[in-house]
């Protein structure tokens, strides 16, 4: 495991764990009519695009494909 | 006048779908690759709403806002973490890898694939065998929903038989002759609808309140001042959990899904439908959620757990008739979306891995598009069967709503038990023959004796009572104890079993396409 493959499963187990926020369990405080705890979903679902557009352009391949034979410049089969 | 608008709208969009299909049809080469799959030629737009339409269905405008007006908006939540989250994430590590296999390969079904891995037709027949079990039901709910709501749409004037036979009739000609390219068109007309639908219905509900969102929120502090804070009542840490990861890890297991992985035409596509998944999400369950919760605090009565539905109620009481009937019209259509979806794959799986290895592998590709075709028929015809007699007398005072909650729910943690051993296979290689069947057999065994068996208790020398059969321990379902169960298995006995002979462990390394 290279620092670049544990770096990105952190980031996708981030995105995971806080897509329902724990923190706020129990909270009733509302913004602008509908409960904090919705506009973080919301939000949070709208960082987790922006993060995913930076894996496909930086990443994208990262555990699926073989890598060796990507860096080599072996053509696929 | 909303009866013969709601009907009118409905055969509309019948014929709508029927000119769709034949256009799809004349373009359509006579092959079971082309039938089922469109040559693998879907761009971004058709590969996302195709997806999204088909695993979205009515449960959208149905089951879900029931659930948010009964139990509270974070169901929302509970469906964003679901599909937009963990959804997304395998798709690009179960649906990316099988697409990059696909393209390499030609494999049209999952089946196929781990077929050619472990050189096992029983693996291949089993997963077939098992994705059927599952599938058939799930169809005959759909059935079961668009004969209900045809029956109600029309007070009764079009019997329920009369309301499931239509329908049935219709997709089956239609998904007969349009196959997976026609599908996927009328899929990606529907999403859009869908999504426009369910936007103007929370406009116009806003709008139509007086005092807007203070007047809805002073009605739910009333009568369900619980809605406000997250957790409480029905939801736990461990109900919300147990929903999202089983049911997140069920969907890529359903064949119309898993079989979209391998329509994609590049690899651009993936990438793009991989980034707009989270948004799409959003976009669609937000409005329609809350609509639901909304219900609850303006004092709409719906007898949820009695199978009337909230969101046409509310419609009926905030917007014009031709507007709820449009919106109704909408849900019908995406019942629909999912039948002909699964029909198809339902098809693909059983001629292609059950009839194809087992009765004649020398099938020509000609010969095979029409055994799919004619696959489309038995299946709907028995599924059709199966629903009038199940709504005949069988299961009696259950109603269309909590079977759909039922047998959905037992149909996706089903499917969610093949997820760990594929998932497996895709990635390690030391994963054997035997590894993938008991990966497989043991936890769908026991996810069936856990839901069908009644509950036992047994003592136990040392520990206490252990109840045997429960649905869920400790809060979490029964579900995700099983794919845990099941991984280990797969993996335990891949350990202790040596690869049978003409297995490939090395073929599942790919490297990209563009």
């Amino acid at each position: 495991m290279d620092a670049r493959s544990i770096g990105w499963a952190g980031v996708f187990a981030t995105l995971l764990a806080l897509a329902i926020p724990w923190f706020l369990w129990g909270s009733e405080q509302l913004f602008a009519g509908l409960p904090v705890w919705l506009w973080w979903h919301i939000a949070w679902l709208g960082l987790a695009a922006i993060v995913f557009r930076v894996f496909v352009a930086r990443a994208w391949g990262l555990w699926v494909t073989d890598e060796r034979a990507d860096e080599a410049g072996t053509p696929g089969r | 006048m909303s009866t013969a608008l709601q009907l009118g709208i409905i055969v509309g969009y019948l014929l709508v779908a029927l000119a769709v299909g034949l256009v799809a049809y004349r373009l359509t080469e006579r092959t079971a690759e082309d039938f089922y799959l469109a040559s693998r030629t879907f761009g971004t737009v058709v590969l996302l709403f195709t997806v999204f339409a088909t695993l979205l269905s009515a449960f959208t405008f149905f089951g879900g806002p029931d659930n948010a007006y009964s139990l509270g908006p974070e169901w929302i939540l509970v469906m964003g973490l679901m599909d937009g989250l963990i959804f997304a994430v395998l798709w690009y590590v179960i649906g990316y890898k099988q697409w990059l296999l696909g393209q390499r390969e030609g494999y049209v079904t999952l089946g196929e694939l781990l077929d050619d891995r472990f050189n096992s037709r029983r693996i291949r027949g089993l997963v077939a065998g098992v994705s059927l079990f599952w599938l058939f039901p799930y169809v005959m709910l759909q059935q079961i929903g668009a004969g209900a709501a045809i029956e109600g749409l029309t007070a009764g004037a079009v019997p329920f038989w009369g309301g499931a036979t239509l329908i049935t009739v219709f997709m089956i000609v239609y998904v007969a002759l349009a196959g997976m390219r026609g599908i996927a068109w009328t899929d990606t007309l529907q999403g859009l609808f869908m999504l426009a639908m369910i936007w103007l219905a929370f406009g116009w509900v806003l709008l139509a309140v007086d005092g807007g969102i203070g007047t809805i929120n002073a009605g739910l502090q009333a009568n369900a001042p619980e809605f406000f804070a997250l957790g409480g009542g029905a939801y736990t840490p461990q109900f919300m959990l147990t929903f999202a990861i089983s049911i997140a890890l069920g969907v890529t297991m359903f064949p119309q899904i898993n079989q979209r992985f391998f329509a994609a035409k590049s690899e651009r596509v993936l990438k793009r439908t991989f980034t707009l998944w989270p948004i799409l999400v959003l976009l669609l369950f937000v409005p329609a959620f809350l609509l639901g919760s909304w219900a609850a605090g303006l004092g709409i009565e719906a007898n949820v757990a009695a199978g009337e539905s909230v969101l046409p109620v509310l419609l009926e009481t905030y917007t014009p008739t031709w507007f709820a009937a449009l919106v109704i019209a909408g849900a019908i259509a995406a019942m629909m979306s999912s039948s002909d979806s699964m029909l198809l794959s339902g098809s693909s799986y059983f001629t292609r891995d059950l009839y194809r290895p087992f009765v004649d592998p020398g099938v020509s590709d000609r010969r095979e598009d029409q055994l799919g075709r004619i696959g489309v028929v038995v299946f709907a015809v028995s599924a059709l069967l199966a629903s009038l007699w199940a709504q005949g007398g069988g299961i009696g005072a259950a109603t269309v709503g909590s079977l759909l909650v039922d047998i959905g729910d037992l149909a996706f943690g089903g499917f969610a038990q093949l997820a760990g051993p594929v998932l497996l296979a895709l990635y390690w290689s030391g994963i054997t023959r035997a590894g993938m069947l008991a990966g497989i057999l043991v936890p769908q065994g026991l996810y069936l004796a856990f839901n069908f068996l009644p509950e036992t208790s047994v003592s136990v020398p040392v520990l206490s009572d252990v109840t045997l059969f429960a649905t869920n321990y400790f809060g979490w379902g029964i579900s995700l104890y099983l794919i845990a169960l099941g991984l280990a298995v797969t993996v335990l006995v891949g350990m202790l079993t040596s690869p049978a002979p003409g297995a490939k462990p090395d073929l599942m390394e790919v490297t990209h396409r563009d």
